[in-house]
């Protein structure tokens, strides 16, 4: 049963960074016993909320109450002191310290003459481990956990930390179904102890699932706190989004063409498996299904980043060999890579050089740059996306996501490829530029380029889609036509069972 | 809550790793002695194996103190001039007067403390790599020394007989510079593996940013490790005066060289976050052990050198092969529900 | 965020700049109060003192930029000065000698790309290791002894100068070779790449470019300069022998620093480079002709090196404030 008065409140905080303000007024509270969930699209501030409560970031104003008092959590040292655990996506584990230290750390069991008492330490990871049923060896080093299990050891921190507010930034977004339910189960043990629970999650099922409660953003911004039992998914997701949704998706008809992309029996150890598909020109494909299915791994292996164990590719009838993405650019194939800050762009250089890396060979003259034709290159694509900067020799991190998002749009069109492969086209982008990029897209299809489209979003799926190709765990499960897909359809494919919606 | 069987706290497998590593030291260190004992018995004499443990406890110290800052994903080159400093600055008090042992062992230890001090001052606030850092000090340490010494030498006949004595004088048989050495080592062997503030230097290396987030202080542990690198430096340069009895700006020059070949051949990971002073302190003797071994066998000493840089290559290729046969043993071994 | 991060762009142009303006600044004051500076045999001594640094700072600027670093530089040169001691010895003919030293050189840069492109073990690791394995291998190969007697058709064209004029004759080389890596670096694919694989080496990955084989060429460029540097030292000094260039790289790094370069890669330009070299090499000729004794001039390479990183990181530090 909930508590009559919050846990924690977080009261009318704002954070920017830069000119850009990440979240504005936001407000709501968290109650003891009870899972409350953060939903939002990505770049709505739900990491910033996150990352305030950690104690990494501290609000520009308003403030953080525990119990009724303020708290100035200035460094992760005072959040943690706080009694606020925070369990990142990412585990950020020591890889070399056994997994009991891990657990231990700053707090370890001290015997005689101040000395950390090992076998204490190791009894209590085991303890712990038991208390959440799970069977990991305190004496192993982190090294080599997987995602699942390292998260098991952050809540094995948090409760040895006594902590009383637990946040867990999507947590299940690597996780398998067997792995979530697991999780579930231990946090719905730690809710029942009387812990807060915060739960950030894309997903509605594990949202209904596991929580009471819900807060929605959206641009920064609080909409709506409701009770889940008055609340459809329906609803949420309109909240979240904001707007319809048709207006959005402007994909225009076009008469597919000549096979641009065929792909037979794609497998890597333990990614994905026999991967087969066929991309037409003038077509936009998707590839749908959860985060962790292995859409990104099979995309970058196409482009040859990733290697492969076996399978072969075609581009427009010309086979390509692994590991090479020069050769995968000469042939015409260009990746639009979802991780734009570590693989879209070089942050630290220059609009125009980054526009044009892929085709300083090109664009030589006898061997030689001289600059010119570079800085001609880039502004025509910057302009032609409509593209906001200062200088072209501004560096590329200057920018806000949309446009930097724009620049590696500018950047692989400029190859003028025949396959175009987007991850994640619009994420944490603004509404108004994902409009662009879907415009933009549809645009190119028409123009007999072939596009496959990894994407996380169903509404962008669904409306940007010829066809929608669905994975799970490393496998295609599924082909579904425009007229056949739809989010139950492409749900019930992705996660192998009927959704609880 | 039921109550479960717990596990014993046995070895971790961690340590299993680890102590192969250092065994694999002990094997090379003892076909080495036993190759070059079969070949000339002399190299098992009371002098001979004197002569290595004094030269290696100095290595020794200069070590340990190396592989604190390594451990937290840091570099110390300037560990030689700090040593030269301190042995230059205790040699001309005890020229002057007949400072006690004791008194002249705190003065080296305290100009290292400064010396230390400042890298890490320098590391932490400049927020600059400690490979340059450590590179430009290792200069202008050096260049103080020259500065000061203006091309004089101290000679033994300068130095009290106390001093002097105390660079050959033995404790039930163990030289003072050895049992010295041993008492660095295990004190700081102690306290990075028994203690908070050890383990948070193990942490910090192995993730800078879980570390930060683990509400560690980065900063402040950064500053300590270079401060005892140089303590400990500058009571090397004590030992050094002590053994050798000449001392001339030039002293400990390009000693970094080998330290750092110490301690990576003693399985310290230059990424940080791996690796024990009982490891580099074995790699010092190793290496202090091929030294004596060469002259004995009578090869070349010059293949000295280019056997150091060769066990450098060996060692972290040798890491990196079993680092990623480990890795493919423990993702093997994942955990089960226990249901 | 933004508005911090493009006051460090700027600086970093900016730095290159200033290095230049203080470069100018140095020259002109030790003309004015060091008698000796400012003449053309001085000028000449310079030029010859200037040599080793600047023909090995060239890849070690390229090397740093794409965020690797290559210790064994003064090494290399000390082997390719004492195996060229060795085959002189042998009566070989310093025709065959002198490309022998220079391949000797690419394969040495060679084995150090080897251990960080393939087995991709950490650049400062791999060649600190290689740092000792070749000046041993110099002492292996010639002992502590010295080879002099090279032709003096040779040794005096390297201390000689062009024509009449005061121009020494190895400035030709440091220029032309500062302006092939400057063109390399600055106006080519490669060059690009570099920067790319120093800024991110995945995000260059994903543009195209092989980081493991552009780092692999630019490590065995550097043993080739450094090889040509070894063959130049000996001549230079008619001697060849196995400590020549010892602690050189330590000279070479401040060098390339001081002249802008980020040690964590991605930045520089090698006019600032040129700049430092001079800057570092004059300063020292400077204080050198004011009887300041040799290694009391290591004070002033350390403070450069350090202030060089510090400088901007603490003027950044406090604007922000």
């Amino acid at each position: 049963m909930a508590d009559a008065l919050p846990l924690l409140r977080v009261r009318e905080v704002s954070k920017s960074f830069g000119a850009v303000a990440a979240v504005r007024d936001v407000s709501f509270d968290l109650y003891g016993g009870e899972a409350h969930a953060l939903v939002g699209e990505n770049g709505a501030g739900k990491s910033t909320i996150v990352k305030m409560l950690a104690g990494v970031h501290r609000p520009d104003t308003g403030s953080i109450e525990l119990d009724g008092t303020g708290q100035d959590l200035g460094t992760p040292a005072d959040a943690k002191a706080a009694g606020i655990a925070v369990i990142y996506q990412e585990p950020t584990l020591f890889p070399d310290l056994s997994v009991a230290e891990n657990i231990a750390m700053g707090r370890q069991p001290l015997g005689r003459f101040k000395t950390i008492d090992r076998a204490a330490m190791v009894r209590q990871a085991a303890q712990l481990f038991a208390r959440l049923g799970v069977s990991i060896d305190p004496n192993r080093p982190a090294r080599g956990l997987s995602i699942a299990d390292q998260q098991l050891v952050e809540i094995a921190k948090a409760l040895s930390a006594d902590a009383r507010v637990v946040v867990m930034d999507e947590p299940t977004a690597a996780l398998t179904g067997v792995e979530v339910e697991r999780l579930f189960a231990v946090a719905r043990s730690l809710r029942d102890d009387g812990a807060a629970l915060m739960f950030i999650s894309h997903r509605f099922e594990e949202i209904t699932a596991l929580c009471e409660r819900v807060t929605i953003m959206r641009d920064g911004r609080h909409v709506s706190t409701d009770l889940l039992t008055d609340i459809t998914v329906d609803e949420m997701v309109r909240k979240m989004v904001g707007r319809d949704l048709g207006a959005l998706f402007p994909k225009q008809d076009v008469a597919a063409g000549a096979v641009a992309l065929k792909v037979r029996g794609l497998s890597r150890d333990p990614v994905f498996k026999d991967v087969s598909f066929d991309v037409r020109a003038g077509e936009i494909v998707a590839l749908a299904g959860l985060v962790g299915s292995g859409r990104s791994e099979v995309v970058q292996s196409i482009f040859g980043v990733d290697p492969r164990d076996t399978g072969t590719v075609e581009v427009v009838g010309k086979t390509l060999k692994p590991g090479s993405p020069k050769q995968a650019m000469a042939a015409g194939v260009a990746l639009v890579p979802e991780d734009r800050r570590q693989q879209g762009l070089l942050m630290e250089l220059s609009i125009e050089r980054n526009v044009t890396l892929p085709r300083s060979r090109s664009l030589s003259q006898l061997g030689f740059l001289t600059g010119n034709r570079e800085r001609r290159e880039a502004k025509e694509w910057t302009q032609k996306l409509k593209t906001k900067y200062g200088r072209l020799s501004d560096n590329v991190g200057t920018l806000s996501g949309g446009n930097q998002q724009k620049v590696v749009l500018a950047k692989w069109l400029a190859t003028n490829p025949k396959v175009l492969i987007v991850d994640e086209p619009t994420r944490g982008i603004d509404v108004g530029t994902k409009a662009e990029v879907h415009r933009l897209m549809s645009s190119l299809a028409a123009d007999g380029v072939a596009v496959l489209m990894v994407s996380s979003e169903l509404p962008e799926v669904l409306g940007m889609a010829d066809r929608v190709l669905v994975m799970r765990e490393g496998r295609l499960v599924a082909e579904l036509d425009r007229s056949e897909a739809t989010e139950e359809s492409v749900m019930f494919a992705a996660t192998g069972q009927e959704a609880t919606l | 809550m039921t109550a479960v069987e717990l596990p014993a706290p046995h070895r971790s497998s961690l340590d299993v790793v680890l102590r192969a590593r250092e065994l694999g030291i002990v094997l090379a260190l003892g076909i080495l002695v036993l190759v070059t004992t079969i070949s000339n018995p002399r190299f098992l004499s009371g002098q001979s194996i004197r002569d290595i443990l004094l030269n290696t406890a100095i290595l020794a110290v200069l070590a340990v103190g190396q592989a604190v800052v390594v451990i937290t994903r840091n570099i110390d080159l300037s560990v030689g001039s700090v040593l030269g400093l301190s042995a230059f600055t205790v040699g001309t008090l005890l020229q002057n007067d007949n400072l006690p042992v004791v008194l002249a062992l705190l003065v080296g230890a305290g100009v290292g403390v400064v010396c230390g001090a400042v890298n890490g001052v320098i590391v932490r606030y400049g927020n600059v790599p400690a490979l340059v850092v450590t590179l430009g000090t290792l200069y202008v340490y050096r260049g103080i020394t020259y500065f000061w010494a203006g091309g004089q030498q101290i000679n033994a006949d300068e130095l009290p007989a106390g001093f002097l004595d105390f660079g050959n004088a033995t404790l039930l048989g163990v030289p003072y510079l050895v049992v010295i050495a041993l008492l660095v080592l295990v004190i700081t062997g102690v306290v990075l593996r028994n203690y908070r503030v050890g383990r948070e230097l193990y942490a910090m290396g192995s993730s800078p940013q879980a570390a930060r987030l683990a509400g560690i202080a980065v900063g402040r542990r950064t500053i300590g490790a270079f401060t005892v690198s140089g303590a400990l430096a500058g009571l090397a340069g004590v030992l050094f005066a002590a053994r050798f009895g000449t001392i001339d700006a030039a002293a400990g020059t390009g000693y970094e060289l080998n330290v750092v070949a110490a301690v990576v051949v003693g399985g310290v990971a230059v990424f940080g976050g791996s690796g024990t002073v009982w490891g580099a302190a074995l790699g010092a003797l190793l290496l202090t052990t091929i030294g004596s071994a060469l002259a004995v066998l009578e090869i070349n000493q010059f293949w000295q050198q280019a056997i150091v840089g060769g066990l450098i290559l060996l060692a972290i290729g040798a890491d990196r092969l079993v680092a990623v046969r480990v890795a493919a043993s423990l993702k093997k071994r994942g955990s089960h529900v226990s249901n | 965020m933004s508005a911090t991060e493009s006051a460090v762009v700027s600086r970093f142009a900016n730095w290159n700049a200033a290095i230049i303006a203080i470069t100018v600044i140095v020259l002109i004051v030790a003309a004015a109060s060091v008698d000796s500076f400012g003449t053309s045999q001085n000028f000449g001594f310079l030029v010859l003192d200037l040599l080793p640094i600047a023909l090995v700072a060239l890849p070690m600027t390229l090397v740093i930029v794409t965020g690797e670093i290559d210790l064994s530089v003064a090494s290399t040169l000390g082997l390719s000065s004492a195996v060229m001691g060795y085959l002189w010895n042998a009566n070989q003919p310093i025709e065959t000698i002198i490309p022998l030293c220079l391949l000797l050189g690419a394969v040495l840069g060679a084995v150090n790309g080897f251990f960080v492109t393939v087995l991709g073990l950490p650049s400062l690791a791999v060649t600190i290791g290689t740092l000792a394995l070749y000046r041993g291998l110099a002492f292996v190969v010639l002992g502590d002894s010295a080879v002099a007697d090279f032709p003096t058709v040779y040794t005096d064209w390297v201390t000689g100068s062009i024509g009449g004029t005061p121009i020494p004759n190895v400035l030709i080389i440091i220029v032309v070779l500062a302006i092939v890596f400057g063109v390399i670096l600055h106006a080519t694919p490669i060059g690009r790449a570099v920067f790319a694989v120093g800024a991110s080496e995945q995000a260059a990955r994903f543009a195209g470019v092989r980081p493991g084989r552009v780092k692999f060429w630019l490590y065995v460029a550097s043993g080739l300069i450094s090889g040509l540097a070894g063959v130049l030292w000996t001549l230079r000094y008619s001697s060849a022998r196995a400590d020549n260039g010892a602690g050189l790289e330590l000279a070479v790094v401040a060098a390339v620093l001081l002249g802008g370069v980020s040690i964590f890669g991605g930045k520089g330009a090698l006019p600032g480079v040129i700049a430092g070299v001079v800057l570092l090499g004059s300063l020292q000729n400077a204080l050198r002709l004011s009887d300041v004794s040799n290694e009391a001039l290591n004070v002033v390479t350390g403070v450069l090196l350090i202030a060089s990183v510090l400088g901007p990181n603490l003027v950044n530090r406090l604007r922000r404030t």
